[in-house]
């Protein structure tokens, strides 16, 4: 029998995940990564990952933390994925603090936990402040292991251009293209993964890297595969607002006791204890996200004036802080100036993470066979608002369920990679060419950062935190506007080696297509649920909404489909965070 | 501090075998800017300080909060991330952008850093495990312990220390820092430290920590301020007492 090859487009915390559990079946594996894998995206995240660990003696369970996680969601997940992603989390932390990760301990040596938004309990284990950072270098490290044994091959520098999928709509591989010969190659696979992550770079400046463009995702939409729940966007409430980026400051330092506030007839307010006195300053993402729109916007409540709130620390213990906050302190101080730990910090609300994305089925595989999602780039587990520091439980979840079934999937393959016709590979190989080339040859008076920047600009502007259908509507005319006078782009750099303005012409032109998506499913969505929210359409409307958006693409913009949830395991009920209405009681 | 513009002489090299040249640009001020944030205005309108019309400037970054390790290059001669080298912070004047020395040049600012990652490989940086699947509960481990542990997890393979140390360029096999002060953070950990002997075996070979010459720069450079200088005495002891027992043995 020929060898098996699986290929995993990126390295952040799922794709690496699933190349462990892939590896470890002794079946090769070729990770494509536009960056060295240790530099992804998932360094970025700091607060923490959930899992009902229960060292607090707080009688977590893991059924609570499946409860918050759908509640929180406002129930737009489907529930039994959440409900076996809650189940096996103890389990992947434990495998993480023995694979090395330096996870925080308490005073008996056991895995410290705190808290975070939306929740009542202890459930959030972590390392310093840059949770994300170390988990990512865990798996790198154990990749790296297989690497020196030659089962992992790693291609940095080379960028997901598209599937390659045969006429049976079977995916047989990818073409890339490498980032310093910028040489486009099939690479040949009997399963793909993507792991791709988010895709913040749509909105010109968030919390995101900058190889956050979501371009790979869209790319596969463009093939037919369908993308689910675009417009439910992460609108993180405590970003520094900065030219390049928003850096983010952490939902730990709300839940180990920073307190947000502003400034009213004088008197510091504390305006989220205030509305919600059930969970405070720990309220979900998208409820602070909007209190604070609330107070800067609608009340002219901010800062100095400005589009700014405090986020307090100041009058917890230094020591304290250090321990359990340094690598967020620092990024503070270093970018911002001032020391968090005397002078509270100035924060607003940035866009921060994707709850939607590729749609997939229960064992991360889309509508293409053998062509998988996990991370981010799937939509899966979060509704529409995803509770803090589910985000790495998520991505190292999927992984651990996307590399068992590609591994299930490649051994019932009745073709393998070799046996298919040379000229599936050819044309694509060829249409992939044929667009570098096209984008050589773009010889117009625009420039892509430019178009970018504009398309960011509205982007922030109209599909964030509050949402009027007049305002989307326009952005997406802006959007075809944009992509109009993309064609009339000219590339800065001609040259033929280590080319950034094709990259990134090529992404720009990516992340315009999945704009639309998400513009256009925040039209077509007349109600308000988790980060979606409508002031013409206040409240959640469980008929005619309590569905999951499908896109598809096609050349007039993209197509709409809706379906079902399931909600087989608890019975939507409505979500509110000023009064402790939760109902945890096991139903069914 | 005023400045009317941003000023920025950039050492630039078209591709690997190319000659390297300098090129200016002059940017508008603005407040609040950092190195890469100026590089993302050059792009937007890539015209030099004699108003020639030129490829933008090739770069890497990714994070853009230092924690990521890909934006390292040489400002004003120093080793350090381009992200968090706030313009504001810098002196007045030109600035100038360098890619690192100790390695290849790919174009421009991006270097070629591959060897770091190699180098952790022939030290075996990583825990053995049985497998992902779950064991049960992780060993105990002290925090204080593990706060130790925790400070040299955070390297970011960024080459500042590399960059900074004398004793690593083309005549020497040192490897540098980087690769060495995680032997002793994996043989810190509770399992990793079940194959202590082969991660100081690695240690011992050429390029390891005999190459060392204790100059203590990369302490000093090192963005996230890792000790370093104590990461490498320790292995000097812990490979010293290793010889000695190997010795006794045969």
């Amino acid at each position: 029998m020929q060898k098996q090859k699986i290929i995993v487009v990126g390295g952040g915390l799922a794709g690496l995940m699933a190349t462990i559990k892939i590896a470890e079946k002794g079946i090769p594996v070729d990770i494509i990564s536009l960056v060295p894998v240790k530099r992804s995206h998932s360094v970025c995240a700091q607060g923490g990952i959930n899992a009902a660990l229960d060292t607090k003696g707080q009688n977590d369970s893991t059924w609570e933390h499946f409860y918050d996680t759908v509640y929180g969601g406002d129930f737009l997940a489907n529930q039994p994925p959440v409900k076996n992603m809650c189940d096996a989390a103890p389990g992947i932390i434990h495998y993480m603090a023995r694979a090395g990760v330096m996870f925080s301990r308490t005073p008996e040596g056991l895995l410290d936990l705190r808290l975070f938004g939306g929740v009542k309990k202890r459930r959030t284990a972590f390392a310093g402040a840059t949770t994300g950072q170390q988990l990512l270098y865990g798996c790198d490290e154990q990749v790296r292991k297989y690497e020196a044994m030659g089962l992992v091959n790693k291609y940095e520098g080379w960028e997901f251009l598209s599937a390659v999928i045969d006429e049976n709509r079977v995916c047989r591989g990818i073409v890339a293209q490498n980032l310093t010969t910028m040489e486009i190659k099939v690479f040949k696979a009997d399963a793909v993964l993507l792991a791709t992550g988010g895709a913040g770079l749509i909105y010109g400046k968030s919390t995101n890297s900058t190889i956050n463009t979501g371009s790979a995702a869209s790319s596969v939409y463009q093939q037919g595969v369908g993308y689910a729940n675009a417009e439910f966007v992460q609108i993180h409430p405590t970003g520094m607002i900065g030219d390049d980026k928003c850096r983010l400051m952490s939902e730990a330092s709300r839940g180990e006791g920073g307190r947000v506030w502003t400034y009213k007839d004088g008197k510091p307010w504390y305006f989220l204890e205030e509305w919600y006195p059930a969970y405070g300053n720990v309220v979900p993402r998208d409820i602070a996200a909007r209190a604070i729109y609330k107070v800067c916007v609608e009340m002219g409540l901010g800062i100095d004036g400005k589009n700014q709130v405090y986020l307090d620390l100041t009058h917890l213990d230094e020591d304290f802080l250090n321990r359990r906050l340094g690598g967020i302190l620092e990024i503070y101080q270093n970018f911002h100036g001032d020391d968090p730990r005397k002078v509270p910090m100035k924060i607003f609300p940035a866009v921060h993470y994707f709850m939607g994305g590729i749609y997939v089925d229960w064992n991360h595989m889309t509508e293409i066979s053998g062509l998988f999602a996990a991370g981010e780039c799937d939509y899966m587990y979060h509704g529409a608002n995803r509770l803090g520091a589910n985000s790495l439980l998520s991505a190292l979840y999927s992984g651990t369920v996307a590399g068992p079934s590609i591994v299930e999937y490649v051994n019932n393959l009745d073709k393998a990679k070799d046996d298919v016709k040379s000229s599936v590979y050819e044309s694509e190989l060829k249409k992939q060419q044929e667009i570098n080339e096209k984008i050589y040859r773009m010889d117009g008076d625009e420039n892509p950062y430019k178009l970018h920047q504009e398309m960011g600009d509205i982007m922030r502007e109209n599909v964030t935190i509050v949402r009027y259908n007049n305002k989307l509507k326009e952005t997406d005319e802006k959007l075809q506007e944009l992509m109009e006078r993309y064609q009339n782009i000219g590339l800065p750099d001609k040259s033929k080696w280590s080319n950034q303005d094709v990259m990134f012409t090529r992404q720009l032109w990516n992340m315009m297509e999945l704009a639309r998506v998400i513009t256009l499913g925040a039209l077509n969505r007349n109600e308000s649920r988790g980060a979606h929210y409508k002031p013409e359409f206040p409240e959640r409307d469980d008929e005619n909404w309590l569905k999951t958006t499908k896109a598809y693409w096609t050349e007039n913009g993209p197509q709409f489909e809706y379906e079902d949830v399931d909600i087989s395991l608890v019975k939507p009920v409505p979500r509110k965070y000023d009064v402790d209405a939760r109902k945890t009681k096991k139903e069914g | 501090m005023t400045r009317e513009y941003i000023h920025l002489k950039i050492k630039r090299q078209d591709n690997r075998d190319s000659k390297p040249y300098w090129e200016e640009f002059k940017v508008p001020y603005k407040p609040n800017q950092n190195v890469v944030s100026v590089l993302m205005e050059i792009r937007k309108n890539p015209v030099n300080i004699r108003g020639e019309k030129v490829a933008p400037v090739v770069w890497e970054c990714n994070c853009l909060e230092e924690v990521c390790g890909a934006c390292t290059m040489l400002i004003n001669g120093k080793p350090r991330q381009s992200c968090s080298a706030l313009i504001d912070k810098l002196p007045d004047g030109v600035i100038t952008l360098e890619p690192l020395t100790k390695f290849p040049v790919i174009r421009d600012l991006m270097v070629d850093r591959q060897v770091m990652f190699e180098n952790l490989k022939k030290v075996k940086a990583w825990v053995e495990t049985d497998g992902c699947f779950d064991l049960g509960p992780p060993p105990r481990m002290n925090d204080k312990d593990r706060e130790r542990a925790y400070e040299l997890s955070r390297c970011m393979t960024c080459g500042c220390c590399l960059e900074a140390c004398p004793n690593v360029n083309n005549k020497s096999p040192f490897m540098g820092a980087q690769a060495l002060s995680q032997v002793v953070l994996f043989n810190m950990h509770p399992n990793g430290k079940m194959n202590k002997e082969e991660r100081l075996e690695a240690a011992m070979k050429k390029g390891g920590i005999v190459d060392c010459g204790n100059s203590q720069n990369c302490v000093r450079a090192c963005p996230k301020e890792i000790p370093l200088d104590k990461s490498l005495a320790q292995l000097n002891k812990d490979t010293t007492i290793h010889g000695i027992l190997n010795w006794l043995k045969k």
